[in-house]
């Protein structure tokens, strides 16, 4: 079948409400309206308003509420309708989800789905455009996914319902509805916790994900008619990281630029990058770039286009490399 | 003018039974059995709280917060409770815990910094919060995994009068309100949440209106009377487990103790407060009711309390002979399904402690 990315969220959701039978779908908007992208368009008319359930408008509770759904053995999926909300519910995810299992000494697991679409360039209201993965990455306990594709998107969703572990599934509103691209009907799996070669190449290697796969990717294109061959690494998990396949490439390649919109501090790049140091310090052949969000917070949308790594700034810092 | 209204303010807690612990005319009150069940909860409890802040001063367990005072509270609705049931409550409900299955190795373990569980198969109770007001939600979650299952059990999401400032208490109630869901919202009102008291919480005239504003009915009872609180709860509780939905309690009660064994409450409140409210103990008040109804056998409560010694003597020595929390057990607790990344920086942690000789 031929779908989009948002269409293939949706898809997934659909055959885990199909087909397991404690799986629900619950946040704002969710049931009658199908969600303000539509990413559970129709569900509430096939499955009903007891497993597709819209909530009270409380971010902390839907974050709250699955935890107790989960304790009791259900596999909910909570929308959270904006990661731009996700501050609302750390503690809920950050020291309650997250901490479930250990808390009870494995007694109780938290085996749910919170979903956000996440990243900016979208022209949304103000605080409606960050990427927190970085926060939730930081909190061991909780896996933290970003799909690139649609393909990917309903699998490792499908993945994450059938996870025992508590999943953040960061979805990116930019290219909910970019591509269409033929997907597998029925169930399918990606698998957690593994990163994906996006674009074979010798010469750098461009770690990204999310949205910025698709930059980046053109970016190599653009690269090609310089005879550079990029290698791109779609991270899809960002914890736990898959460091193995990015060191793996980086001694390859030598060089790498590490690539991601949210904001520059602390962030998953920072991780990637002292990943490579460690492992792959002497395959190094320059130092390892990072395109990023600037060190502010996110800007307004008359900036917003400058802000989110386009396909020349990461061409110009895989240039960097090969120029050290 | 004169649009506004005032809420009623005249509502005075529901007592069956008076200080002298006679009972009060017309009231109905549990059967003798029940009634000497929760007088043994509760001096399970204050025995409970005196062994706990004496390890606490021997340095055997971390900071631990006192129950005494408010085991009237704890054990009326513990006794309440139902196998099938879940608990959601916090450190100042550790007696409802006890109550509910949980065993006192358990919490005595949580206390050393060590794992506390898995309970045992049966007991249903999250881990004891700590982060205020957290677990009023989650309990929502829980009672809408009971209604979606059509299981006749209930959730009882017990809190403080502190954390009904708490934005989680409001989303959790109104969450369970909306959705009609069986839980049971139990506000132990101990007046004082560390320093602040109840009045510069809230403005209500009483936390159990709140229940009424998120569409629930409400019972305001006295805490210090443990046949009401059963009374009460018990109600409440076969409400939701016949699909009634949600209800609210508050119980007015006080903390005698300290808010943990690291406050100084002579700092905020004065002594003379805390005279008239030992006045007022609900435990010499239960055995005053059990002696007037004749249900005091000569010794009970010595009795009680050297099988509770007895009892708690052993949790402790189990509790201290359990190994101590190794990183592997941290791990494993991590991730219930391991990436195979993660399974080499597990590996990685643990080798760096063997290199310097740390494990």
């Amino acid at each position: 079948m031929k779908a989009n990315l948002v269409e293939a969220v949706q898809d997934g959701l659909r055959i885990a409400l199909r087909e397991d039978p404690d799986c629900l779908v619950l946040g704002e908007d969710v049931g009658r309206n199908g969600g303000v992208f539509r990413a559970t368009d129709g569900l509430q008319q096939e499955f009903g308003d007891q497993r597709v359930l819209d909530t009270p408008l409380a971010e902390s509770s839907i974050a709250g509420v699955g935890l107790g759904l989960a304790a009791a053995g259900m596999h909910p999926v909570c929308e959270i309708q904006f990661a731009g909300f996700l501050y609302i519910t750390m503690n809920q995810i950050g020291s309650q989800v997250a901490r479930l299992r250990m808390r009870t000494g494995g007694g109780l697991k938290a085996q749910m789905v919170i979903r956000a679409p996440y990243g900016g360039n979208v022209r949304t209201p103000d605080l409606h455009s960050d990427s927190f993965e970085a926060l939730y990455a930081h909190t061991p306990g909780i896996k933290v996914v970003l799909p690139a594709t649609a393909y990917a998107a309903k699998g490792l969703l499908l993945a994450a319902i059938e996870d025992p572990d508590p999943v953040l599934f960061l979805e990116p509103m930019r290219i909910y509805r970019g591509f269409r691209e033929e997907i597998p009907e029925g169930r399918y799996t990606v698998p957690l916790g593994q990163a994906r070669v996006a674009r074979e190449g010798t010469d750098v290697t461009i770690v990204a994900y999310g949205a910025e796969v698709s930059t980046a990717l053109e970016a190599a294109e653009a690269l090609q008619m310089e005879h550079i061959e990029a290698e791109v690494i779609d991270l899809q998990t960002v914890a736990p990281l898959d460091a193995e396949t990015v060191i793996g490439s980086v001694r390859k390649t030598g060089r790498a630029v590490v690539v991601h919109e949210a904001a520059r501090p602390v962030g998953v790049g920072a991780e990637v990058v002292a990943r490579i140091q460690e492992e792959a310090f002497y395959s190094l052949e320059a130092p390892v770039e990072r395109v990023t969000g600037w060190p502010t917070p996110y800007p307004f949308v008359q900036a917003e286009g400058l802000y989110v790594p386009s396909m020349a700034r990461i061409a110009a810092a895989v240039r960097r490399t090969l120029s050290a | 003018m004169g649009y506004l209204r005032e809420a009623p303010n005249d509502w005075e807690p529901l007592r069956l039974t008076a200080e002298d612990g006679k009972p009060l005319p017309e009231v109905q009150l549990p059967s003798a059995e029940t009634a000497l069940e929760i007088f043994r909860w509760m001096v399970f409890g204050r025995i409970f709280d005196q062994r706990m802040l004496s390890l606490q001063r021997q340095g055997r367990i971390g900071t631990i917060g006192s129950i005494r005072g408010q085991e009237a509270s704890a054990a009326g609705l513990g006794v309440a409770l139902r196998q099938e049931d879940w608990l959601a409550g916090s450190y100042r409900e550790l007696l409802t815990y006890l109550v509910h299955g949980v065993p006192a190795e358990a919490l005595i373990t949580l206390y050393r910094g060590g794992v506390p569980g898995p309970f045992p198969a049966g007991v249903r109770a999250l881990p004891v919060q700590i982060v205020i007001g957290a677990q009023m939600p989650q309990a929502a979650g829980l009672g809408l995994a009971l209604k979606l299952r059509q299981e006749p059990a209930a959730v009882v999401a017990c809190c403080g009068d502190g954390a009904t400032s708490e934005g989680d208490f409001h989303e959790g109630v109104n969450f369970a309100g909306a959705h009609g869901l069986p839980v049971v919202f139990f506000v132990q009102n101990n007046g004082w949440a560390i320093s602040v008291p109840r009045a510069r919480q809230t403005a209500s005239a009483t936390i159990a209106q709140k229940g009424f504003a998120y569409g629930m009915p409400a019972a305001l009872v006295d805490g210090n009377d443990p046949l009401a609180v059963y009374e009460v709860c018990r109600e409440a509780l076969e409400r939701a487990r016949a699909g009634g939905g949600p209800s609210f309690v508050e119980a007015v009660t006080y903390r005698l103790g300290p808010h943990t064994t690291s406050d100084d409450p002579t700092r905020y409140r004065p002594d003379s407060e805390v005279q008239a409210h030992e006045g007022r103990d609900p435990l010499p008040r239960m055995r005053r009711y059990l002696e007037a109804a004749g249900i005091y056998p000569d010794g009970l409560q010595e009795q009680l309390e050297e099988e509770a010694r007895t009892v708690l003597g052993e949790a402790v020595a189990a509790a201290e002979l359990r190994p101590p929390v190794t990183p592997e057990q941290m791990f494993d607790l991590t991730w219930a399904k391991e990436t195979p990344q993660a399974q080499r920086d597990r590996e990685r942690s643990i080798a760096e402690l063997r290199e310097v000789g740390e494990l």
